[in-house]
């Protein structure tokens, strides 16, 4: 697999050529570029079309019907894009270089069409697109070529959608990205647990343990080249590190009886922030992956966890208990004084900084309901996005505008699954998995 | 219910026994309580629940178990009365060592629930302690909401799953 998503990778972004006559700036002509607004809470999906890919090679046809629909549930899971149905399309588009017939598309208010090609050579697919401003008639940016192994066919499919989404909103894309989760089985009281990694649409799902121990919360890497997780496989929790290419794992923190769990990465992937416990007490450490040092960061008796770095690497947001119940601190990032941002009503745990910077994520816990929900970093303008039995563990997008998340439905025949939901809460959606599933960490856009 | 009430009546016996002997921190007086009462009872299958050496007699006898109140780590006196009995049974039977599980219900976030569950073993550790069982033979561990026993989303399953079980082996070398 490594290798074959190695080649995915290298093709793919040995890519792009700018196909045809794009027209610069066209768009903006009428008072600025056909754009859509992600931040708004309610907005209407934009209205766009994508006729099947052309395919220009007899091997392509299959390619070509298979990643013009995964283009299009990229596009439309994201709530702010509703697809017009090919029932409802005047214009066939039987070539990638005929003219656009724009009135076609107007009639049925499209405002974007999106236009391609597959082809398919020696067991290498290439596809190419267009965006189409329909009012304006012109195009949205240049063509573009990716390329990769046919077994790559789904990545081509969310780099374009990556490109259209980027386009459209003015943001970067986030669909050509990894998740990495534990994928469960069996009731909740004999639960088996592996670590396992997938396409964030749930898509191509890898197992990358085995479900002898107990496995817990794996974090990416910010490159996804390495996942930290708890294992139990020496009895008691302790963390770990894999890599994820040559599946090779290895315990970081040593020493028998010493359970050490919730570690994620600082930005630049060169320390780990993580939670030992000792005795009753759980306080916040830090590693230096390199050398091996390690310091202790937070010093009360409380149980202080989840830790979660700023994208800066200047802060760490945490979850600690000492005001007597579950609240979120944000501290520098070599320790010192923390400062408490949440006080709304009921507990607060998980904080995840958004890799943009903006927000924190959080999962709370308010008369005996489970939310994900968002705070700006000092703690203001918190917005609840679910609300469930039992929500938990929110990780961010690349883009910062999506999270994923854990639900456990309840009763004793309850099961995990992997939800998400954009910051605004408008649109939630489950990412379905062959088991049940729990703890996702989104990795970096490949 | 049926274990729970047995080990009731059994702790409270015991906890008699230590009032009286005056000698908190000695194996002898335990060792004294569970030898005479097994020389006396007639008919003691050895092994069984009812043979006061026994694993079984610690595990269904005395209750190898304590509750906890909801995100709470301390003990309760009915909790306090089954670790008495247990410090008793871990002092005659000094060849066993325990690990003493600490678990939470699951309305609670993953990484809080370890530290909630160690909270609980640690504090049955330290009872333990605080009544004669040698440091070295305890050890703690916390499973978190990871291994409920009960499964139902609803209160009467969530106070058996908010426990600390102390779970005992043969040692090596005693």
């Amino acid at each position: 697999m490594k290798q074959v998503l190695a080649q995915a990778v290298a093709l793919a972004l040995a890519l792009v050529a700018a196909l045809g006559l794009a027209l610069p700036n066209a768009a903006q002509a009428q008072g600025g570029p056909l754009r859509i607004e992600i931040t708004e809470g309610t907005i209407e999906p934009m209205a766009y079309a994508v006729p099947a890919f052309v395919a220009e090679t007899p091997g392509a046809q299959q390619y070509a019907e298979q990643i013009t629909q995964v283009i299009a549930d990229d596009l439309t899971g994201t709530g702010l894009f509703r697809e017009i149905p090919r029932e409802a399309h005047i214009s066939r588009i039987t070539s990638f270089e005929s003219p656009v017939q724009f009135a076609d598309w107007k009639a049925i208010n499209a405002l974007v069409l999106l236009t391609g090609a597959v082809s398919e050579q020696e067991g290498r697919v290439t596809v190419k697109f267009r965006v189409w401003d329909v009012f304006a008639g012109t195009e949205l940016g240049d063509g573009m070529q990716f390329a990769a192994t046919s077994d790559g066919w789904r990545r081509l499919a969310h780099k374009v959608a990556d490109q259209v989404y980027s386009r459209l909103t003015g943001e970067s894309g986030y669909f050509d990205s990894r998740v990495v989760f534990v994928s469960e089985s069996g009731p909740k009281d004999q639960r088996a647990k592996r670590l396992a990694i997938m396409d964030y649409d749930g898509a191509n799902v890898q197992y990358l343990t085995d479900s002898r121990s107990i496995v817990l919360a794996p974090r990416f890497s910010p490159n996804g080249e390495r996942v930290l997780y708890t294992s139990y496989e020496t009895g008691e929790p302790q963390v770990h590190v894999l890599n994820v290419g040559a599946v090779q794992s290895q315990i970081m923190s040593a020493g028998g009886g010493i359970m050490s769990f919730a570690p994620r990465f600082s930005p630049d992937g060169s320390k780990v922030v993580y939670s030992v416990t000792s005795g009753s007490n759980t306080d916040i450490y830090m590693r230096d992956l390199a050398s091996g040092t390690t310091t202790q960061l937070t010093f009360t008796p409380a149980i202080e966890t989840a830790p979660s770095f700023s994208p800066d690497g200047s802060r760490i947001v945490f979850e600690s208990d000492r005001s007597g119940s579950q609240q979120l601190y944000v501290m520098p990032a070599s320790g010192g004084e923390p400062t408490r941002i949440s006080f709304g009503q009921g507990r607060y745990g998980t904080p995840v900084w958004s890799p943009r910077g903006d927000l924190i994520a959080f999962t709370k816990q308010n008369q005996g309901r489970f939310h994900i929900g968002v705070m700006r970093t000092d703690g203001s303008e918190e917005r609840l996005l679910t609300a469930s039995h039992l929500d938990e563990g929110p990780t961010w997008a690349p883009n910062g505008r999506v999270l994923m998340f854990s639900r456990e439905t309840q009763g004793a025949s309850g099961t995990s699954s992997l939800y998400s939901v954009d910051v605004a809460g408008r649109k939630l959606t489950r990412v379905r998995t062959p088991d049940g599933a729990s703890d996702p960490s989104w990795g970096p856009l490949q | 219910m049926k274990h729970l009430s047995k080990a009731l009546m059994i702790a409270a016996v015991l906890g008699l026994a230590a009032c009286t002997s005056g000698d908190r921190f000695g194996a002898g007086s335990g060792t004294d309580a569970y030898g005479a009462g097994a020389g006396a009872n007639a008919g003691i299958v050895p092994g069984s629940a009812s043979d006061p050496k026994s694993p079984a007699y610690f595990n269904q006898t005395i209750g190898d178990r304590v509750l906890f109140l909801v995100d709470q780590s301390t003990l309760t006196p009915q909790a306090q009365a089954t670790l008495d009995a247990q410090a008793g049974w871990l002092m005659t039977n000094s060849d066993y060592l325990a690990v003493i599980e600490g678990h939470a219900d699951e309305q609670g976030t993953r990484e809080y629930n370890i530290a909630l569950g160690a909270r609980r073993a640690n504090a049955t550790m330290e009872y333990l302690i605080s009544k004669g069982v040698a440091p070295n033979r305890l050890k703690i561990i916390s499973y978190g909401k990871e291994r409920p026993v009960e499964i139902c989303s609803e209160e009467a399953c969530y106070a058996k799953n908010r426990r600390a079980v102390t779970v005992i082996s043969m040692g090596l070398g005693s």
